[in-house]
């Protein structure tokens, strides 16, 4: 089950390592996004898009 | 949107998903760095002054009016314990009955912005409406700080 973080963990977690996704559309990406955040838009989130992901490492979605 | 992807990436085998579901405009709201093509545009989280007076709805508002003149402010923000925006005193309002609560004269929900929202378009909108500032909060109500309308056009016009 996925767990809802707040800022202070996003921040505990990217410094662990964590992995960024932004599911926004890559027009919302492109303008702006977290630092080292990927782009992956909702409609297309699948096996081969997420392929480049580490699937044990933590991962932070927004 | 991030609740359904966070699910789906689960079900694509992931084992340690977190949902950071207040986004980019919590993250902007509160200073920390960015990426993109706009990454450095101006926007009314960045420019809000955030050392704005705030006070309870059980307030005095003799003590109010002391702390937010002693501040050298004429706007306290009404929050509760979770930094909500429920209102706003000003002017008269700051100036009734000394011993009045807060909630009984506050101007309730006053309009605000979001912490994201583009500088150009918000100075626009306060010039529209001949308002000198706005309260800005982040996506979820919460207090962020106060946008003034000088503060804005000086920031634009340094940047053109």
């Amino acid at each position: 089950m996925p767990t809802s973080i707040d800022r202070d963990d996003v921040q505990r977690l990217m410094a662990e390592g964590a992995q960024l996704v932004e599911v926004l559309p890559p027009a919302m990406y492109e303008e702006v996004h977290l630092p080292g955040a990927v782009n992956i838009p909702l409609k297309s989130l699948d096996r081969e898009t997420t392929a480049r992901l580490e699937r044990d490492r933590p991962l932070i979605v927004y | 949107m991030s609740p359904r992807a966070a699910w789906r990436l689960e079900s694509l085998g992931f084992t340690k998903v977190f949902d950071y579901v207040a986004g980019k405009a919590d993250w902007m709201a509160s200073g920390l760095p960015v990426e993109g093509k706009l990454a450095d545009y101006p926007r009314a989280g960045t420019v809000a002054r955030t050392d704005i007076p705030t006070c309870r709805l059980t307030d005095r508002l003799g003590d109010v009016r002391d702390r937010t003149l002693d501040a050298d402010q004429d706007v306290c923000v009404v929050v509760n314990d979770d930094r909500i925006v429920l209102g706003r005193l000003r002017g008269e309002t700051l100036d009734a009955d000394p011993g009045a609560t807060v909630e009984s004269v506050m101007e309730s929900g006053p309009t605000t912005t979001r912490t994201d929202e583009p500088l150009e378009a918000i100075a626009e909108r306060l010039k529209d409406a001949r308002v000198g500032s706005i309260l800005v909060t982040t996506s979820d109500g919460r207090l962020v700080g106060i946008l003034y309308r000088k503060d804005a056009e000086r920031v634009l016009a340094e940047n053109q």
